[in-house]
Formats: C-alpha cells, sequence, structure tokens
C-alpha cells in the first residue's frame, strides 16, 4: 500500500503513457530533465506534477525562463535526468506582533480564497492561513487588531451545509462567551449570503460584530480582492459598533471601499464581479474602508459589552426551494411531498403566484403536513397575495406569504424553524417573526436601484465616480 | 578590467565592442492582425482617446509557483500607487478588467502564432500553457499578463552564421500609459488584451548595429506572413545588453529600430563606467562591508533657504532628508552614459520608487552651486559630521516619500560597491536610458488556473505548415534570380501581395520585374498623390494583369487604370474603352503632328495654339475637345523636355 502512495507521489497527477514514459527513464516529478522527441524538438526543464483534471497524454515541464509546455508522451524518445529542485510554495510567515492596546479579534476560516496557494492536483488554486501567514501577505492587518485564527473547515463554498453552519455557530458562541471583541469568518462567496443567513438566525443579540469575506479574485493574483476585504472586515470587527452579522464585499469595482450589508438582505448578484454582493430592498448598513466605518443608517445593532446572547443551532435538512416557470408539473411538488420533505419555499412569479395546474399539488402538501411558504423571484419586493384571487385561493391551500424575505433567507429560516419544532402554527410563527431584519416593514425607494448604463445621468455618474 | 575608456559612438569599432565583451539579445514583440483580441471578444486595433469610465485598482505580491515573492513584485508595492483605468465600453469588456474570467483562446491569433513558430524552425509545443507573468506596475489590470509558449528554440541565418531563438510566445498586449505623476498612474486600456507574440533570441549580437540589423530580419519574416498588424506601436522590441563583468539590462519597448545602436552604445557605456566606479570605490577602500551611509531630517535647518523646490516643499509641510555617503565626495558626478552622470541613477530611482515624480527630486554636493546657499552647504556637512571626502544628497516630499527616498538613496549607492543591479529600463530620445524596474525573474510566472492546458494537435501544426509562407531569406534568392529590381526585393518580400506576385507571373505569365514593379512601386507613386489604394484588392490586380495576357491593354495603360481606380474607388470595363480611344487619339494626334511640321508658321510663339485648332478641325466629332487639347498638350510638352 505504502508502496503505491510512494508512487502516486513520486510521479504525481501522471497516469497512462506519461507514468510509463517517466518510469521507464526514471524521471521522478521535481526531476530536472533534458528531453528529446521523436521528431527531433528538444526541450530542458523541470518535470511539474500534472493536474488529474488534465489528459494522461502530456508531460508538464517548466522551463528555465518559467514557462510551463506540455511534451506529448508518446514522442518522447529520451529524457535524460540532470538533478532535482523540489518546490516549497510558502506563504512567508511571520509571527503576528502582539499589542495590547488593539482589541482581540477571531478569524474562522471555512474555505474560500481569501488565503489561498496552487493546489498541483487539481490546478485550482486551494486556502491556506495562519496568522502569521496572513501577516505575512498582508501586513496592515496588524494596524487593527491581534489576530487569532482557527481554521474549522476547508471545504469550498458550495459545500457548506447544516453541519458546518452548526458548527461555525458553537464556534461564535465559544468566542463570544471568551469576550472577543469581533468575529470574522473567512467563506467561499458563492453561497456565504446562505451561511450569513442562517447564522443570523442560529446567532441572536450578539455583542460583537460578526463579519463574514471573502474574495471573487483569488489572492493568488496581484490585483486580488481578498487583502483589501480581508482589511476592512477585520478593521469592521476590531473597531465598528454595529453588532451584527454582515457581509463586507467590495462596494464598486474600484479598489475604493467595501460595504457592510445585514446578513438577511444580502445576495450575491454576479458571477465574477468584485462588487457582486448588494443589499436588496434596503441599503447596506455602513461603508468601511481603510481609515473609517461610514454607518449608512442608524438603527443597526450597537455593540455591546455584555453577553446576553442566544444560541440557537438548529437545522431541518428536508426543505426544498423551488423555482416556479411557467408550465410547472403538480408532479414537482408531489415528489418532494411523497419524498419526506417536511418545508418548500416557492419563489413565485411576479407578487408571487403559480399556475393553476398546481393547486392539486399544493393541496395534496398541505395534506400531508408540509410547510408551503411564498417567495418572489423578482427578488426586490414583496409578496402580495391579496391582489389576486389566484393569490386568496394559494392562501386557502396552506400557502403562507413571507413578505419581503429573500428566497434564500426563507429557505434557510424555515430549515431552522422546522429544526425547532414540528408545530406547523408555531413554524408559522417564527417565519413571520423578524429576528434579524429578513423581513422589513417598508422598504425606502433607494432599496430598489438598478441603474440601467447607456442613459446619459446614469453615465455622468459613472464617468464622475469610479465604480 | 581592461582599460578601455568609451569612445565618442561613431569612433566605436566591432573590435572595442569585442574588448567590452559586448553582448544583446532581443525580444521583439509584434502585434497579430485578428479582428477580436486574445481572451475575449472586444475589437482588437480600435484605438480610441475617449472614455466613459475610470476604475481604481492596486496592486499587491503574490508568491509564485514555486513559493517565492518576485524582487520587482516587492518593489513596485513599495511604490504603492494608485492606478487608474480609462475604459472605453466599445473596447473593453468586464474581462480586461478583471471582473469576469478568460474566454477560450482565440484561435485565429493561435494559428499565427503557430505558423511564425514554424517560419523561425522552432519546436511547436505538443501542449499550451497558458502562464501569468507579474507585472505591478499596474500596465494590466489582472496585475498579470496572460502568456504561453508556442515554440521552444529556432533560428535565423545572419551574414555567415545564424542567430540562434530561445523560445516564441503568444500574449496580451497591455494597456497605453497616460501619465505617471506623485502617486498616480493613469492607463488607456484600448490596446490592453490584443494578442501579440513575442520572439526572444540568444544574446548573440556582438555590436549595436547588428541587434538592429537582426531585429529587421526577425520583423520581416513575422511581416511576410501577412498577418499581422503594421503602423506605430504594432512592433515594439525590448533590448538585453550586457557587458564583459556586467549584467544583463533590459531596455524597454523600443519602437523604432533605428535607434538600437545608439540605445546599446549607451548602455554598454554605463555597464562599463559602473564598472569602472566600483573598482574606484573598491581603491577607497568602499565595498559592500564598509560601505556606510546614513541621512538625517533636516527639514528645520534649511527652513529659511531661497532655493526654490525645496523653500516651496517645506511651505507645504513637507520633508527634507539629507544622505550622507561616506568617502564618495565627486562620484555623484562620475559618468555613466552621454552627458550623464551617476547622481542620474540616484535620482531615477527616488523618481521610480519613492514617487517623487518633480525634477529635480535631488540635489548633491558634488554640483553645489544654483542650489541652496553655500552656507546651508557648510551647515549640513557640520550637522552630517561629514568631511570633505564625504558627498551629501538632499532629497525631500511628503514624509513617507522623503523617508523612502533617503533609504532608496543608500540602496542605490550600496549596489554601485557590488556591480550593476538587473533593472528595465526605458529608453530616452536622445538614446540614454533610465531606470524603469528592477528586472523580474523566472519567480513571477504562475500557471493561469482560470484555463486548462491546451493540446496542439499534429494536424493542426501539419494544416498549418502546408500554408507556411516561404521564408524571406530564401524568397529574396529567388527574386533576384528571376529578375525583380534588387531596390524592389526588400519590399515584395514582406508585402501582402507576395503571393498575388507568384500567381500572376506563374498563371499569368507576366514579367516578374514588370509584376514587381505594379504591385510595389505603382501603389507608393499612387500614395504620393494621395490616392487611396484601398480600391485596389487583389482580384482587381489579377483582374488588370489578365487583361495584359489578354492582350486587351498594353503594359504602358496598367499605371492609368490603376490611377482611374483609386481615383473613383471602382474598377471599370469603361476606363479600358476610354483608355483604348486615347491609345487610338495618340496615334493620330502623333500623325498630325507630323504633318503639321512640315507646315510654314509666320508666328513662331502661336504655333502650339494653332496646332490644337488644327487637330480640332481633323479630329472634330471623334472625341471630346477638351481630352484632345489635353493629350496634345501632353505630347507637346513631352518634346520640350
Ligand atoms: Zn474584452
Amino acid at each position: 500500500m505504502s508502496e503505491i502512495m510512494n508512487e502516486a507521489e513520486a510521479y504525481k497527477g501522471y497516469r497512462g503513457i506519461t507514468l510509463e514514459v517517466l518510469k521507464k527513464f526514471n524521471a521522478l516529478v521535481w526531476s530536472e530533465i533534458d528531453v528529446e522527441t521523436i521528431d527531433g524538438s528538444k526541450y530542458s526543464g523541470l518535470i511539474l506534477p500534472r493536474s488529474e483534471t488534465a489528459d494522461a497524454n502530456h508531460i508538464v515541464i517548466k522551463m528555465a525562463t518559467g514557462y510551463n509546455i506540455g511534451v506529448r508522451a508518446e514522442k518522447v524518445a529520451s529524457i535524460v535526468v540532470n538533478g532535482r529542485k523540489v518546490a516549497h510554495y510558502k506563504i512567508p510567515e511571520k509571527a503576528f506582533p502582539y499589542d495590547k492596546g488593539k482589541p482581540r479579534v477571531k478569524l474562522f476560516g471555512t474555505g474560500g480564497t481569501i488565503a489561498s496557494r496552487l493546489d498541483y492536483r487539481t490546478g485550482a488554486v486551494i486556502p491556506a492561513f495562519s496568522p502569521g501567514e496572513l501577516y505575512g501577505s498582508v501586513p496592515e492587518l496588524a494596524d487593527y487588531c491581534n489576530l487569532e485564527t482557527e481554521k474549522l473547515y476547508g471545504v469550498f463554498s458550495e459545500n457548506m451545509g447544516p453541519e458546518q453552519y452548526i458548527g461555525t455557530a458553537k464556534a461564535i458562541a465559544k468566542e463570544i462567551e471568551q469576550g472577543v471583541e469581533g468575529i470574522v469568518i473567512g467563506h467561499g462567496t458563492d453561497t456565504m449570503h446562505h451561511t450569513a443567513a442562517i447564522l443570523s438566525f442560529m446567532i441572536q443579540n450578539s455583542p460583537v460584530p460578526i463579519v463574514m469575506v471573502g474574495s471573487q479574485r483569488s489572492s493568488d493574483r496581484p490585483s486580488s480582492d481578498a487583502a483589501l476585504n480581508l482589511i476592512h472586515s477585520v478593521k469592521t470587527a476590531a473597531e465598528s459598533n454595529l453588532a451584527e452579522i454582515m457581509v463586507c464585499m467590495f462596494g464598486p469595482t474600484s479598489d475604493m471601499y467595501g460595504l457592510l450589508h445585514r446578513g438577511t438582505r444580502v445576495r450575491k448578484m454576479h458571477s465574477s464581479y468584485r462588487s457582486t454582493f448588494r443589499t436588496l430592498g434596503d441599503i447596506p448598513l455602513a461603508m468601511v474602508d481603510k481609515n473609517k466605518i461610514t454607518p449608512l443608517r442608524q438603527d443597526y445593532k450597537k455593540r455591546r459589552t455584555d453577553k446576553e446572547f442566544k444560541i440557537l443551532p438548529y437545522f431541518e435538512e428536508k426543505v426544498g426551494i423551488v423555482y416556479y416557470y411557467p408550465n410547472m408539473q403538480p408532479d414537482m411538488i408531489n415528489s418532494m411531498v411523497d419524498n419526506g420533505y417536511r418545508g418548500i419555499v416557492i419563489a413565485g412569479t411576479g407578487l408571487g403566484h403559480v399556475n393553476k395546474p398546481l393547486y392539486p399539488a399544493l393541496k395534496y402538501a398541505q395534506d400531508k403536513g408540509v410547510a408551503v411558504y411564498m417567495t418572489v423571484q423578482t427578488l426586490w419586493g414583496y409578496v402580495q397575495m391579496y391582489v389576486y384571487d389566484t393569490g386568496r385561493d394559494m392562501m386557502e391551500l396552506g400557502v403562507v406569504p413571507t413578505a419581503n424575505m429573500l428566497p434564500e433567507v426563507a429557505y434557510m429560516k424555515l430549515c431552522w424553524a422546522l429544526g425547532q419544532t414540528d408545530n406547523l402554527e408555531e413554524v408559522k410563527r417564527i417565519m413571520l417573526t423578524p429576528v434579524a431584519g429578513e423581513i422589513t416593514e417598508r422598504e425606502p425607494s433607494n432599496g430598489y436601484l438598478i441603474y440601467q448604463g447607456g442613459i446619459p445621468e446614469v453615465e455622468e455618474f459613472i464617468s464622475k465616480f469610479r465604480k | 578590467m581592461s582599460k578601455f575608456i568609451f569612445k565618442p559612438y561613431e569612433e566605436m569599432t566591432p573590435e572595442d565592442y569585442a574588448t567590452i565583451g559586448f553582448k544583446s539579445g532581443l525580444e521583439v514583440h509584434q502585434q497579430l492582425l485578428t479582428e477580436k483580441k486574445l481572451f475575449c471578444n472586444c475589437p482588437a486595433g480600435h484605438y480610441q482617446d475617449k472614455y466613459n469610465a475610470e476604475i481604481l485598482r492596486h496592486m499587491r505580491p503574490t508568491l509564485s509557483e514555486l513559493g517565492e515573492y518576485d524582487g520587482t513584485a516587492l518593489m513596485e508595492f513599495k511604490t504603492k500607487k494608485d492606478i487608474i483605468y480609462r475604459i472605453n465600453y466599445d473596447t473593453v469588456c468586464t474581462y480586461e478588467m478583471d471582473d469576469t474570467p478568460p474566454f477560450q483562446i482565440n484561435e485565429q491569433a493561435l494559428d499565427i502564432a503557430l505558423e511564425v513558430g514554424m517560419l523561425f524552425n522552432g519546436y511547436i509545443v505538443d501542449e499550451l500553457h497558458i502562464a501569468r507573468k507579474q507585472y505591478l506596475d499596474g500596465s494590466i489590470p489582472t496585475g498579470f499578463q496572460r502568456t504561453a509558449i508556442t515554440a521552444v528554440g529556432g533560428h535565423i541565418p545572419y551574414k555567415d552564421r545564424t542567430i540562434n531563438l530561445i523560445q516564441m510566445s503568444i500574449e496580451e498586449d497591455s494597456c497605453r500609459e497616460t501619465s505617471d505623476i506623485g502617486h498616480k498612474r493613469i492607463y488607456k486600456t484600448d490596446r490592453l488584451g490584443m494578442p501579440l507574440i513575442e520572439t526572444v533570441t540568444y544574446p548573440e549580437m556582438k555590436t549595436p548595429d547588428e541587434v538592429a540589423e537582426v531585429n529587421n530580419i526577425l520583423r520581416e519574416l513575422v511581416r511576410s506572413t501577412g498577418k499581422v498588424r503594421t503602423g506605430i506601436g504594432a512592433g515594439r522590441q525590448d533590448v538585453n545588453v550586457s557587458v564583459e563583468g556586467g549584467t544583463r539590462i533590459e531596455i524597454k519597448g523600443v519602437p523604432n529600430i533605428k535607434r538600437i545602436p545608439l540605445l546599446c552604445y549607451n548602455e554598454a557605456m554605463r555597464q562599463w563606467n559602473l564598472l569602472r566606479l566600483r573598482e574606484e570605490l573598491h581603491a577607497r577602500g568602499i565595498n559592500g562591508e564598509t560601505f556606510n551611509a546614513n541621512y538625517t531630517d533636516v527639514t528645520k535647518l534649511l527652513r529659511k533657504t531661497a532655493y526654490q523646490p525645496i523653500h516651496n516643499a517645506i511651505i507645504q509641510g513637507m520633508k527634507v532628508n539629507c544622505v550622507l555617503l561616506k568617502g564618495w565626495n565627486g562620484l555623484m558626478n562620475w559618468q555613466t552614459q552621454t552627458d550623464t552622470y551617476f547622481s542620474k541613477e540616484i535620482s531615477d530611482r527616488v523618481r521610480v520608487i519613492a514617487c517623487l515624480t518633480t525634477l529635480p527630486n535631488i540635489i548633491h554636493s558634488d554640483r553645489w552651486s544654483e542650489t541652496i546657499a553655500a552656507a546651508d552647504w557648510k551647515n549640513l556637512r557640520k550637522v552630517m559630521n561629514a568631511t570633505k571626502d564625504d558627498a551629501l544628497i538632499i532629497v525631500w516630499g511628503a514624509d513617507d516619500d522623503a523617508e523612502m527616498g533617503a533609504k532608496e538613496i543608500i540602496i542605490r549607492a550600496k549596489e554601485a560597491t557590488i556591480g550593476i543591479p538587473s533593472e528595465t529600463r526605458q529608453a530616452h530620445w536622445d538614446g540614454t536610458n533610465g531606470f524603469e524596474r528592477i528586472l523580474p525573474g523566472p519567480e513571477r510566472m504562475y500557471p493561469d488556473t482560470d484555463l486548462p492546458p491546451k493540446p496542439i494537435s499534429d494536424e493542426r501544426k501539419n494544416r498549418i505548415r502546408s500554408q507556411m509562407p516561404e521564408r524571406i531569406w530564401d524568397r529574396t534568392k529567388r527574386y533576384l534570380e528571376i529578375g525583380v529590381p534588387s531596390d524592389i526585393v526588400r519590399d515584395l518580400r514582406i508585402s501582402k501581395l507576395a503571393n498575388l506576385f507568384d500567381k500572376v507571373v506563374n498563371e499569368l505569365n507576366i514579367s516578374p520585374k514588370f509584376a514587381s514593379v505594379a504591385l510595389i512601386q505603382f501603389p507608393k507613386r499612387l500614395k504620393k498623390m494621395r490616392l487611396s489604394t484601398i480600391a485596389l484588392t487583389e482580384e482587381v490586380y489579377f483582374n488588370i494583369f489578365k487583361l495584359i495576357t489578354d492582350n486587351k491593354i498594353s503594359h504602358a495603360s496598367v499605371f492609368p487604370i490603376m490611377k482611374k481606380i483609386a481615383e473613383t474607388g471602382i474598377f471599370s470595363e469603361e476606363y479600358i474603352i476610354n483608355l483604348k480611344k486615347e491609345e487610338e487619339l495618340i496615334k493620330v494626334i502623333e500623325r498630325t503632328k507630323l504633318i503639321f511640321k512640315d507646315m510654314k508658321i509666320n508666328k513662331a510663339e502661336k504655333r502650339d495654339d494653332l496646332f490644337i485648332c488644327f487637330l480640332m478641325n481633323e479630329l472634330r466629332g471623334t472625341a471630346d475637345g477638351s481630352l484632345i487639347a489635353k493629350l496634345a498638350k501632353e505630347i507637346l510638352n513631352a518634346e520640350d523636355k
């Protein structure tokens, strides 16, 4: 067994014909070689490990100029091994300086690319961090706090789930008990708003800021937003008066300031932009840059010195979210009911609608005691089921409107509510009682702003302010 | 080290360059002629000064694949610049601004790069690995250039030897710098992301002239494909220069090959003189260990100075630092390049690293007049504990910048005791060069995790090889053999019409001499007449030559037809009919002239007018009067000459 492991390590990522050829010439990964092919090409360099997702036909060579190329294994005539040079990828580590005048901030790692390194097997970046490594790459962090780190998980954000939510909530609780002055959670960006939502329900009345942060451009690139996001989030955790669960990410695409979004009103809105996170149906809590935190509103929960917070780490996994589309067949809902789902959140059209043929399915769900909640796929605006008859019909069938809760937030809240009780009335009470701003009584008109490019006044604004 | 003293540029011989161990290699960049950019679908080659929006970014150094920080990267980070990109919606999308991952590589560009690699006799790689080459100056918003090796090795014939190539890569072009003042650098982004190839030679050129000659060959070879861009900025080169005992120095972005020799000369001189400076320092007992320098804040001491730059700085609340270099008296005036001295090495570093971009940014005790008062210098010497053997350098600016400036002065001075620092340098118009940044090493390469490796199939290689144009040195030989005039060969071998030339010679039996003149000289003549040759497409040319083969027109009619097409923008059968008429008319006029010659005319000065009247009478009704008059005048004028 160990022999196989060693071979896997010695010829990392190579298989099939490439492995045969390398073994034939005893050319291990990290060997410095001269290779000649049957058509007379000659290359010199270092054999690199092969990514597991790449094909099995090419040997990767790093040349003296730093460039990599691939040589087709079946064309290799000879390999001469001249030496060996193993790479040691390490972020330079420097002890994070301690300053007794600075607040203690805890950074939890769950994954994501806040700090990362290259994974040769996949050719992708994998997360890695310690206070020393972070200080080595973002020394500015020491200006704000005494930083401690703890790696909770090493997963990509799409792999975050109930176990991680509960574990993170408990880890946060423990830190608050121990008197931490602020918490930062490094997280992949794809599902950051899901985690922000569930943590907003699981940790209530926190006395300190809890800031979720990630990066849209991994920290292995000079233009990465990781360092600045990290600086913004650490500053917020250390110094701000905002004792809420927040997402801290770029405001504009420019390196200017971050926005602090309330954890229940935030959503990732672009697949790759830096300024992808937006507060929907409301305005963000504050702006943050290296030097200052500027609240945009006053109704946030203030920092306290007590430890009177609540931890409610509940989660029911049998809950689903259904994105309604015209022509949806009833069996979509029926199959969920038949598969034992206890809760369904529907993202309906317009004010919260589905078509009539679905009604029997909704009836079936109601009869089986499944909790069904309505949100809007327009993302902005309230569910209004009284406006049309169809809405009223649906309410008869047990569908509960969730005001202006975002679909993902309603989903997380329903998981959390059903995790606490089987009593549907109680679930309804929990769902409709705002805990952390997930339902607001009113929507200010600047809570819905999607600028349309091309319009003269918008263009004037853009050319005046770097966005 | 040899006692050789640099001579003026014109007097340097190849033997002199051999004495100093001159070596030079080239990195030739060439934009490819594609419709779209390399990694996105924006149009390529649309330059625009107008911009819609600005984006602000900063660059941070990252680790290389092998886990090292690049020296340049750290230096650039020291400089802390605000980088501002001006974007135009028509030429730039979210990819170039690093807000969208790359799209698949432009296949058309890759084909051209592979073709050029083959022309250079390089080994075409089996699998393309896209790398990220770090640039922290901000010239690319990602902080790196996406680049990939397409060919390794290769060679070209030169004189009686070959020049060997290291490699060729395909890469995306960078931004154009608009300004760089203080802590703010502004870039235009229209050129960003355009496909480019870079060809790198070994340092096998032995004189500055050889560098330019080899560069010309490389340039012509890529142009001979007809698939690269021409015009200002489409071809640029970095010139690597070293002398015996010196360091490889890269002179960046030289746009004009003619300027290369003088730039090489000055860089060789700079290195040679810096090596001599090191000898001088060692003779004074100053080396890496004994080097002694420090700096002090002298703002208070100079608060009453009348010297404007420092006076103004102090008024604005800035700081003045004085650096003491022990034992350095007189060495700020050590010559490095033509009319350039060691103080320039210092000033350059301060400008780039400390962002003190307003000149002068330093003054020094080796050239103290016209700066601060003699009494101030004397006070400074006292405060700094300096003897007459020491040198003082003063730098001023905002607190952090003045600190950085003083530190950098000490760093650069200490480097002089060790040798020549590895740098990239920018070309100046007078042929000298200035510091740009520390030369990056292979540590700045990093695999691009956004794009997987891309195999290049044998089928693809074979297809490109089968369509590859004849290499220019082979073409040159063949053209001369078949009788193309030698002054035309140079242009024809890199002309986009080279294929057409072969076609009309082979298929239409046009003489190589005439075909080459018509394809190369005639368009030049039209351009001189300020006529556009756009309408003269390959197809139109072919049709014109075919008229000759079909005996419809004579050789003499080719230029007039081309001119007519250039004037009207279209090709019409009517031109030939009219030309035919003109040819006939000319014959009649010539005949009439002979008759007219024998007639007696009383007033000699009226002779021409009478001749035209006579002609009109003869030809009335057969042709347009004004045309007859025009042709007659042309014939009479020709006679006078
Ligand atoms: Zn684009």
